[in-house]
């Protein structure tokens, strides 16, 4: 018995010139709004860009997009819609925004499904906003996906810097690309940048508190008007 | 329809079993889908003669389709997934994504929505039969 659907993965994505993991050790470090703003600027720069929420449990793009109305196209394969200039794609489609637990397994079995008859096209960047952590996401994407690059956000909070640590370690590990770290709500006296670059790990840049930065969410036109959105904009030079 | 999309996977993973054993002619391949992805089948088996290159020109498709069945992880209670009772839309939204049903369904004895499918999830490659070329006389 053979899953005929991982067969077809690669082509799916044969088309994508650069696909950009952003991932996170913990919840809660802002990674969702850096996914959504990071793509939303590639869009904005002339750059044929996707952005695919795999947060499959809790997905929040959606929100940060005010995502309404729209339903991804059937056309021998699923084409995600046009959203804001980006093709976004989320499980909420189908879950209508209501909890949906899922185990391991299932999880791999949704992830596979999706990546096999997702028609994304001709694209500069897919841009995944992943789960927390080192679950089954990330090994999915590097055993299915197999070249995405993986962009860590996390805090200034040592918490949430030590599971960084174990992040940077296992994508070593399984020769994972790190395209580098970013530092989210940065505070004052933070060690983040010195001890990422001790770990020989690109440092890609440092986005302030923004304290007005929630009140934009749903609104992208506002969103993209913020601090926090300027800062973003000043990562993706040291990306392209 | 996404069913397009699963047969080109087909296509391509019968290609690919054929090569790594050999096999110069296929003449029957058995796939199993599982009800709950409530593939359309006339499309579904249209799709796969379509999309069929020459090397498979031979190839007869047999199609079969399996019964899911749903395990709950709290009381153990074992169930068929069935469409009855399910609004049009959220059997649609199982169709592109049986995984949903996590949102939808829950164990009709205890009410916990967490279940595991066990059986007849989605579309699997049960058997290429072929003729190798040293089989030939």
């Amino acid at each position: 018995m053979i899953d005929p659907r991982v067969s077809i993965i690669q082509d799916r994505v044969g088309d994508i010139n650069r696909i950009i993991a952003v991932t996170s050790g913990k919840g809660g470090v802002g990674k969702s709004l850096l996914a959504s703003t990071l793509a939303l600027l590639l869009a904005r720069r002339g750059r044929s860009t996707g952005l695919f929420d795999l947060d499959f449990t809790s997905p929040s793009t959606h929100f940060i997009l005010g995502v309404r109305e729209t339903w991804p196209i059937e056309d021998k394969g699923i084409i995600p819609p046009l959203i804001h200039g980006l093709r976004y794609m989320s499980v909420v489609y189908y879950s209508k925004n209501r909890a949906m637990p899922l185990r391991g397994i299932e999880f791999s079995n949704a992830f596979i499904e999706l990546f096999s008859v997702i028609k994304w096209g001709s694209l500069d960047f897919l841009i995944v906003d992943m789960p927390p952590g080192i679950g089954d996401a990330m090994l999915d994407l590097i055993r299915f996906v197999k070249r995405a690059e993986f962009l860590i956000v996390t805090t200034s909070s040592p918490l949430a810097f030590e599971t960084v640590r174990k992040l940077i370690s296992m994508l070593n590990e399984l020769e994972a690309p790190i395209l580098g770290v970013v530092e989210n709500m940065k505070m004052e006296g933070s060690v983040v940048k010195q001890e990422v670059l001790r770990l020989g790990v690109n440092f890609l840049g440092e986005i302030p508190y923004d304290p007005v930065v929630e009140n934009s969410l749903g609104n992208v036109c506002e969103l993209l008007k913020t601090a926090f959105a300027n800062s973003v904009n000043k990562i993706i030079e040291k990306m392209e | 329809m996404h069913e397009w999309a699963l047969a080109e996977s087909v296509i391509k993973t019968v290609l690919k079993v054929a090569e790594e054993n050999s096999i110069d002619k296929v003449t029957e391949v058995r796939i199993r889908i599982g009800e709950m992805q409530q593939l359309e089948h006339d499309v579904f088996k249209s799709a796969l003669l379509c999309l069929k290159p020459d090397e498979l020109k031979d190839a007869e498709f047999i199609v079969e389709i399996a019964k899911t069945k749903l395990r709950c992880g709290v009381c153990n209670h074992e169930w068929l997934f069935q469409k009855e009772g399910f609004e049009e839309d959220v059997l649609e939204s199982i169709h592109f994504l049986p995984e949903v049903s996590h949102a939808y369904i829950k164990c009709p004895i205890c009410g916990s929505p967490d279940f595991e499918i066990i059986e007849g999830r989605g579309i699997w490659v049960e058997s290429v039969k072929g003729v190798r070329g040293s089989d030939r006389p």
